[in-house]
């Protein structure tokens, strides 16, 4: 019988933990480092890839994804040769898709070139906002004029772009917000990240916060009209929304992301970098080192890993529906009975179409636009036993 | 029994004949203290001092009331020591002291502690001032005729300010506090001088010791060697080991099977004599069966004179308690069964919710005591509670054929409340509620009276403090009245209280409906007049207490079938995770789990979940 992650596909992520400055939203592994020995690095990657490699021995990899940090911080030398090796371990799809993520500054942009050359494919670029005034309270080192040349740059360098926009900012206006978006969307884009600023715990806004000093928030009614305004003007411009905070044109969904959503198995290669690999018939959820030096040295005596841990089959079905709902086209219900043993609760789902937070089309179970609004609610309710 | 017996067959306490002390040389008395001005210091160091425990054996707090609550149970009230000291005039003297942590609930059980000793230590914390606690207790002990001795402690402290603290405790007490000791409980200064005071200035004990017994029962507790433990206070006559001594309230007989002092821990003795305070135990099973105020006498050729002021003890606050986790109802009976064995005033009965399943329906002192046996269920016995609405007993006469009586029905439980039409009138409890205030809240404390349905009996000055009594509905102070009170007054105010009987009122049971479906947990009685108001105020906490879900609920407040309020509470229009890729996996899990978990602690009813707390908090007025 196929094991389930195949429902999925196989990704491969590579973390590189280094930026050049840290943003105060940002709580991803990211470290601020001024002396980083590239080619050691690159040993580290390498010997990492061997492993998981012989682990994962014959599977077709649908997507390789480099994300930080800052990977266009990454030589473009290091990038290359860590795709040569992923070429060399594993058999491709015909539509490998090789994402890197860029910063929009003109010194990133000056190797997008280079990375092309090397084998990347999409770049996934973090704009972030279209106002140098927002741009720097959220911390960004780039300004408007600078992303948007980046941008360009881009365009010519790779046939995939993506950019990242976080709205629901501070002092931000429904208005304000869809005269951004739509001028984002006259910049020739096929597909866009649009997420919701969100208030980490940990992070510099995160304290700012708790400490009452991060003022102007929208009240969620707000948040949920600016929500509900994206995917209506994505619309427009002929972009879906298929996943809770990402738009494309059909046929330009990020492949990569899909693998996590549709509960795929993925490598993770990097420091904190997570994976979820079914080994032995036996899916596990594995952590690498956060310290980049710890993790350095974890690769050196050994492997990167750091947990390590099967995953029972019932948390499976959990964490396959909480990422599958957030698709557009939903869940496959038999998959999550085959997962859990068990059905969900018919009167539950009854009561959620009644009012309007899912459909079910055949075995496909599918959260509404107004379901997706509430999904971590929409979860628990459907999840309780 | 056999197994009280049993272990001191193989352990007897040591025993020795002793001579019962002169009346002379014996002071009893209690210390007056607010919770943190340093009563348990001051009661470690007067055990100290006395050599009564050698110092390898002195650990922090010998009396920590608190402990020996959590240790006996909630219904220990009071708590003694017998201290020897050697006063100035070369002569030994026995002090017992007496411990009472003062609260409304146990006002009656505190009163009965302190006609048990002569006089009180007024212990005030010299940096800080007196406190509303302090008051309420200091009155008991005024009430009580107590000698009292203020004591200033802490005055080791540089922020120590005697002459302010002694001024105000002339000005809000008007006691004389000239002479007020001035103690640190902590360094030991001023000590000696506390215990020379106590034999000095508190008066000695009266009694005769050729009368039949007469003893109080001051207060009472299970302990599972010797059975239920008395601890007494001899007004006349004597108690000796095999004596048999009548409890003259419910006439029970019992053979006297050891008496002994605390000194804290139990020392047996042969007898005790007026004057003294001590201990007996008597094969008791129950403490139910012993009743604090009680007057224990000679089986035959006893006194026939009782005490004055004896109550028996009688639940005025009634709830339902009902585990979260329905499965766990035979775990809450055990836990009730086992603390109602220690407790005389709670009181239990089964009872059955449409909305919460099977709990019981429980009867407490107050609302102190409620929180107290609730606490002790969910943490004691790890069964998480569902509380809901407290209501006290209403007496319902039913409508009779003509020329026959009307017959009456106890209502413990608004859910159970007749079909009115039947009804031809109600009558509730009411009470008399002394409250002591400075005048500057006067006006808010009488506004309070007044919302609550009030009618002013007496108001009267005492210098800077006004004292008003009230004639208040009972249902209208067991709730948050005692809470609010403290609020509006900063804490300045005591309050005291004392049943007066029924009176008939317009009193109407109110429903609560959450999405269209009646809640009976949330059913209350309330007078006519204040309905649509009381209605009104509950749908909006509730609006405010459930939490929004995915679609909207209507909260609505009726009587019989008349909506007399209504909310509603919106839908949640935005609950998701924004980022959510291969790394976020795991902490999203974990989230989903916490949510899980949380939606599992609250009580669906319908489609809607409302969380525990709701059933009290709903009832809250912050008027």
């Amino acid at each position: 019988m196929a094991e389930d992650w195949q429902n999925g596909g196989f990704g491969l992520y590579i973390h590189w933990p280094f930026c050049q400055a840290k943003c105060p939203y940002c709580d991803f592994n990211s470290h601020v480092s001024r002396e980083i020995d590239q080619s050691r690095w690159l040993r580290a990657y390498l010997s990492e890839l061997d492993r998981v490699g012989s682990l994962t021995k014959g599977r077709v990899l649908n997507s390789v994804f480099f994300g930080g940090g800052t990977p266009s911080l990454m030589d473009p030398d290091v990038v290359a040769q860590i795709i040569e090796r992923i070429r060399a371990t594993w058999p491709t799809a015909n539509d490998l898709e090789i994402t890197l993520e860029a910063n929009p500054g003109s010194v990133e942009a000056g190797r997008f070139a280079a990375y092309r050359q090397g084998g990347v494919s999409r770049v996934s670029m973090g704009i972030q906002a279209l106002n140098d005034r927002d741009l720097q309270r959220l911390g960004r080192i780039h300004s408007v004029d600078e992303a948007k040349a980046a941008f360009d740059i881009a365009r010519k360098s790779f046939d995939r772009v993506s950019f990242d926009l976080i709205y629901a900012r501070q002092d931000q206006t429904l208005n304000d917000w869809q005269t951004e978006l739509r001028e984002a969307l006259s910049m020739a884009i096929d597909h866009l990240s649009l997420y919701q600023l969100t208030i980490e715990t940990g992070t510099a806004f995160g304290d700012r916060y708790a400490k009452g000093k991060l003022r102007g928030l929208p009240e969620d009614d707000l948040a949920a009209d600016m929500y509900q305004a994206t995917g209506d003007i994505c619309i427009e411009a002929g972009l879906e929304g298929y996943e809770v905070s990402n738009y494309a044109k059909p046929g330009s969904e990020s492949i990569h992301n899909k693998i996590y959503w549709r509960y795929g198995d993925y490598a993770g290669i990097g420091p904190g970098a997570h994976a979820r690999l079914t080994l032995n018939g036996q899916r596990h959820a594995i952590e690498c080192w956060r310290n980049p030096d710890r993790w350095l040295q974890a690769v050196d005596t050994g492997n990167g890993e750091n947990v390590k841990n099967p995953i029972l089959l019932t948390d499976q079905a959990d964490e396959m529906m909480m990422m599958g709902l957030r698709l557009r086209d939903g869940v496959d219900l038999k998959r999550w009975e085959n997962l859990s043993g068990r059905p969900l609760n018919p009167t539950t789902l009854a009561h959620l179409q009644d009012i309007g937070m899912i459909r079910q089309s055949g075995d496909l179970l599918i959260a509404t636009q107004d379901g997706r609004m509430v999904l971590n609610t929409l979860l628990a309710e459907i999840l309780v036993e | 029994m056999a197994y009280v017996a049993e272990p001191l067959d193989q352990q007897p306490f040591p025993s020795h004949i002793r001579l019962m002390t002169k009346l002379s040389k014996i002071r009893n008395f209690s210390i007056v203290a607010h919770i943190d001005h340093g009563k348990s210091t001051l009661a470690d160091r007067l055990i100290q001092e006395t050599g009564t425990v050698e110092d390898r054996d002195m650990k922090e707090q010998l009396l920590d009331s608190m402990d020996i609550e959590r240790e006996r149970g909630i219904t220990i009230k009071a708590n003694t020591v017998r201290i020897e000291f050697k006063a100035a005039d070369g002569e030994t003297y026995i002090l017992n002291l007496i411990d009472t942590p003062g609260h409304v609930d146990f006002a009656y059980e505190v009163s009965r502690s302190m006609r048990a000793v002569e006089g009180s230590l007024l212990v005030v914390d010299s940096t800080q001032g007196v406190e509303a606690q302090t008051l309420a207790n200091v009155y008991h002990a005024i009430e009580a005729d107590h000698e009292i001795v203020p004591v200033l402690n802490k005055i080791d402290l540089p922020a120590s300010d005697c002459d302010r603290v002694a001024e105000q405790i002339e000005d809000v007490i008007g006691i004389d506090a000239t002479g007020a000791l001035q103690v640190s409980a902590k360094t030991g200064q001023g000590i000696r001088e506390t215990l020379q005071s106590v034999v000095d200035d508190l008066p000695a004990p009266e009694g005769d010791i050729d009368a039949p017994l007469k003893a109080m029962l001051v207060d009472s507790w299970y302990d599972a060697y010797l059975g239920v433990i008395v601890l007494v206070r001899i007004m006349d006559g004597t108690l000796k080991k095999g004596q048999r001594v009548k409890f003259m309230s419910n006439n029970t007989l019992h053979s006297v099977d050891r008496v002994g002092v605390f000194r804290p821990e139990m020392e047996m003795v042969d007898s005790l004599g007026p004057g003294e305070i001590g201990f007996l135990t008597a094969s008791i099973k129950q403490v139910r069966d012993t009743r604090v105020g009680d007057t224990i006498t000679n089986d035959r050729n006893g006194t026939t004179e009782a005490l004055p002021g004896f109550k028996p003890a009688q639940p005025v606050v009634f709830c339902g308690l009902f585990p979260v986790d329905s499965s766990e109802f035979e775990d809450l009976r055990d836990a009730i069964d086992k603390l109602a064995l220690n407790d005389a005033s709670f009181s239990f009965e089964m009872e059955t919710s449409a909305a919460l399943g099977f709990g019981f329906r429980c009867g407490f002192l107050g609302l102190l005591h409620l929180e107290v046996i609730r606490d002790r269920i969910e943490r004691e016995y790890n069964i998480e509670l569902i509380t809901t609405a407290p209501s006290v007993i209403y007496h319902i006469y039913m409508k009779a054929k003509e020329g026959e009586e009307p017959e009456m029905i106890e209502l413990h439980n608004p859910a159970d409340m007749p079909d009115m039409s039947k009804v031809d009138h109600l009558e509730e409890p009411r009470i008399k509620a002394t409250i002591l205030v400075p005048d500057e809240y006067l006006g808010d404390v009488l506004k309070l009276c007044q919302d609550r349905r009030g009618i002013q009996e007496d108001l009267t000055y005492a210098g800077t403090r006004a004292m008003v009594v009230y004639d208040l509905p009972l249902n209208e102070v067991v709730f948050d009245f005692y809470d609010r009170l403290k609020s509006v007054t900063k804490g300045y105010a005591s309050f005291d209280y004392q049943m007066i009987g029924y009176r008939e009122d317009q009193l109407v049971k109110m429903s609560v409906l959450v999405n269209d479906e009646p809640v009976d947990a949330l059913s209350t009685m309330v007078h006519r007049d204040r309905a649509e108001q009381r209605g009104r105020a509950m749908c909006e906490k509730l609006k405010d207490l459930i939490p929004r879900h995915m679609f909207k609920i209507p909260i609505q407040a009726a009587i019989g079938g008349k909506v007399i309020a209504r909310e509603t509470l919106s839908a949640l229009r935005k609950d998701v995770t924004a980022k959510c890729y291969g790394g976020d996996a795991t902490r999203k899990k974990k989230l989903l789990e916490k949510q899980k978990a949380g939606k599992k602690k609250m009580r669906q009813f319908g489609r809607v979940d409302i969380p525990q707390e709701a059933f009290i908090s709903a009832l809250k007025m912050d008027d």
